[in-house]
Parts: structure tokens; C-alpha cells; sequence
């Protein structure tokens, strides 16, 4: 990990401060919005954007080719999680066609001192993670669907994000060919 | 030594940014008719090049030359193309390419905020750090001729 930290020379920021701006931001959407469903979408729309741009950092560190296959895409989702939370998400519960599998946390680093309050157990509170994984994945033309299973926020014993793979996207062909 | 202009496509073909150093010598139609050719040519090659191959092709389309310049090309998994035209005697490349990729388009476009991605870019910091970027490097060199 310290040899990783050093190549990649990553700017260190504390994890409580992200925690606690990621919070202010979620709080302040629930002021703006008073309806949980608009608050999931909106932080799940933040994500995508997050995911969009993130990617080409991802891309750019680890310069590694296009994924093949869905349990090369696990292991870079996995890497990536280490690279930008600092978390080690275990991959499991692959489905028999390996379309589909689990990224299992044991701690959350964006849920710390966080408690949901009893009449908002449907607020997705780290929807932002499923719409980052969906935003990078779209742009190495995977397209994905992404949702949480479990979520120690809501009183299970771990956090699981569910990745299904829907369709490869084609690439681009520029105007004017067939 | 010496860079002569440099192209950012995106997945989509929109020329996202174009940069002159040494120039020598116009096309004589506009930017975008260049750049729509250029893409064209990119697409043709890239695809004829994953036909004709016979072995596998991992990497693709690396580069061109001609008895008086060489074209370069880099394509990251996102799908954007950077090309790169130099004089023949360049070498590494890829790995400056890498380098512009990662130190200046990230840093300056990616994470720029008021950059809409799928856009030209028009930063001013972006094309100052990328000429610096490319004056320093020694694959620029000394203007000849």
C-alpha cells in the first residue's frame, strides 16, 4: 500500500473531512427537496458526473487497457476504491453467468457518524457510490446497473453494492460512415 | 527534433482541442474540415488495423511515418485519441503522450470544473501548461529550417 501511495503521489486528504462534507451535502439536499426519492436521484445523478471525470484520473494513474471480461472490471472497481476511499471492498456472490456481482464493505468511510433518522430509512445515503461506479463504467463503454443489497446504515451487518452488467456499448462512428 | 500540432478527439469524433507549435505547412480547409478528415483517417486506420492484424491486437494503432513527419496516436480506454505530429526522429512517444494525458488533461481539463465534458476546450491555464508541457520536453527541441 505505501509503495502504491508513493508511485501514485495522490494529494492526502483527511476522510473525516470528506465524511462530514459529504454530509453537509446530503443534509442540505433533504433542506432542498424535502422528498427522499428526489434527494436518491439527485445524489445518484451527482455521482454519474463524479464517475464521468473520475474515470480518466483512474485510467490515467493505473494506465490500464480496456476491461475484456466482467472479473477484470471487479478487480479495477475494487483497486479503484482503494486508490480513492482508502477501502478494500470484497468482490463475491458472482452470479452463475458472471454478469453480476457484490462489492462487500465492512466500514463505509462516508457513513461514519452517520445515524439515519427513523422516518427516512428509504434515503439512500450513498447512492452517490452506485452512480460513480455507473458514470465510470459508461465511459469504457460498459454499461451497468448498480444498487445497494444491504446497508449498515439500516442495520445490517455490512454495506452491499450489487453491479449487474447490462450491455456492452458500441463505439462511436463518426458522422457520415455506416 | 520538433512537435508540429497535436489533436484531442473524443469517443465521438468532436475535436476537443487543437494545438499548433511548428507548423510548416497549411492544409488549406478550415479547422473543422481538418479535423473531420483527420478523425476519418484515425477511424479507417484504427479499424483496418484490427482486421488485417494477425495476431492478436491488444495495443492497435500505434503510429505512422512518412519520409517527413510521423503521427502518433494514443487511445485511452475512455476513448479519447490523442495524436501527435512530430519529425521522424521522435522516439518514446507513447509514453510523452501518456504523460500529456495524464499530467496536463486531467489535471487541467478533467478536473476542471467549468469544462462540460464532450466539449472543446477553451481553458487558458489548460493551453499554457500544455505549451509548456511540449517546450520543455525534448522531443521539441530546436526549430530547424
Amino acid at each position: 500500500m505505501s509503495r502504491q501511495a508513493t508511485r501514485l503521489d495522490a494529494k492526502k486528504v483527511n476522510s473525516e473531512l470528506l465524511t462530514l462534507t459529504y454530509g453537509s451535502l446530503v443534509s442540505q439536499m433533504l433542506r432542498d427537496f424535502e422528498n427522499i426519492d428526489d434527494v436518491n436521484k439527485q445524489l445518484e445523478r451527482i455521482g454519474y458526473n463524479m464517475g464521468m471525470r473520475l474515470i480518466e484520473d483512474f485510467l490515467s494513474r493505473t494506465s490500464s487497457p480496456r476491461c475484456l471480461e466482467m472479473r477484470d472490471t471487479a478487480d479495477k472497481v475494487q483497486q479503484a476504491f482503494r486508490m480513492y476511499l482508502n477501502v478494500q471492498p470484497t468482490i463475491s456472490n458472482w452470479s452463475a453467468a458472471g454478469d453480476e456481482y457484490s462489492l462487500i464493505f465492512d466500514n463505509n468511510p462516508l457513513t461514519e457518524f452517520v445515524e439515519l433518522p427513523p422516518d427516512m430509512t428509504n434515503l439512500r445515503y450513498c447512492g452517490i457510490l452506485c452512480g460513480c461506479i455507473r458514470g465510470a463504467l459508461e465511459m469504457v463503454q460498459l454499461e451497468v446497473q448498480c444498487w445497494f443489497v444491504q446497508d449498515q446504515l439500516k442495520g445490517d451487518n455490512n454495506t452491499e453494492i450489487r453491479i449487474k452488467f447490462i450491455r456492452r456499448l458500441e463505439d462511436a462512428i463518426p458522422a457520415g460512415e455506416d | 527534433m520538433t512537435i508540429y500540432n497535436m489533436y484531442v478527439f473524443d469517443k465521438y469524433g468532436t475535436l476537443l482541442y487543437y494545438g499548433e507549435w511548428n507548423r510548416l505547412r497549411k492544409s488549406g480547409i478550415t479547422e473543422q474540415e481538418e479535423a473531420k478528415l483527420m478523425y476519418g483517417m484515425l477511424y479507417s486506420i484504427k479499424s483496418f488495423v484490427c482486421k488485417i492484424s494477425p495476431i492478436d491486437t491488444k495495443e492497435g494503432f500505434l503510429y505512422y511515418k512518412t519520409n517527413k513527419y510521423a503521427l502518433h496516436y494514443l487511445e485511452t480506454p475512455s476513448g479519447l485519441r490523442f495524436v501527435l505530429n512530430t519529425d521522424i526522429g521522435a522516439t518514446n512517444v507513447k509514453e510523452f503522450l501518456q504523460q500529456i494525458y495524464a499530467k496536463i488533461w486531467v489535471e487541467y481539463v478533467v478536473k476542471d470544473p467549468l469544462w462540460t465534458p464532450g466539449s472543446p476546450v477553451s481553458s487558458d491555464l489548460f493551453k499554457l501548461k500544455l505549451d509548456d508541457f511540449i517546450k520543455q520536453s525534448s522531443l521539441y527541441g530546436i526549430r530547424t529550417i
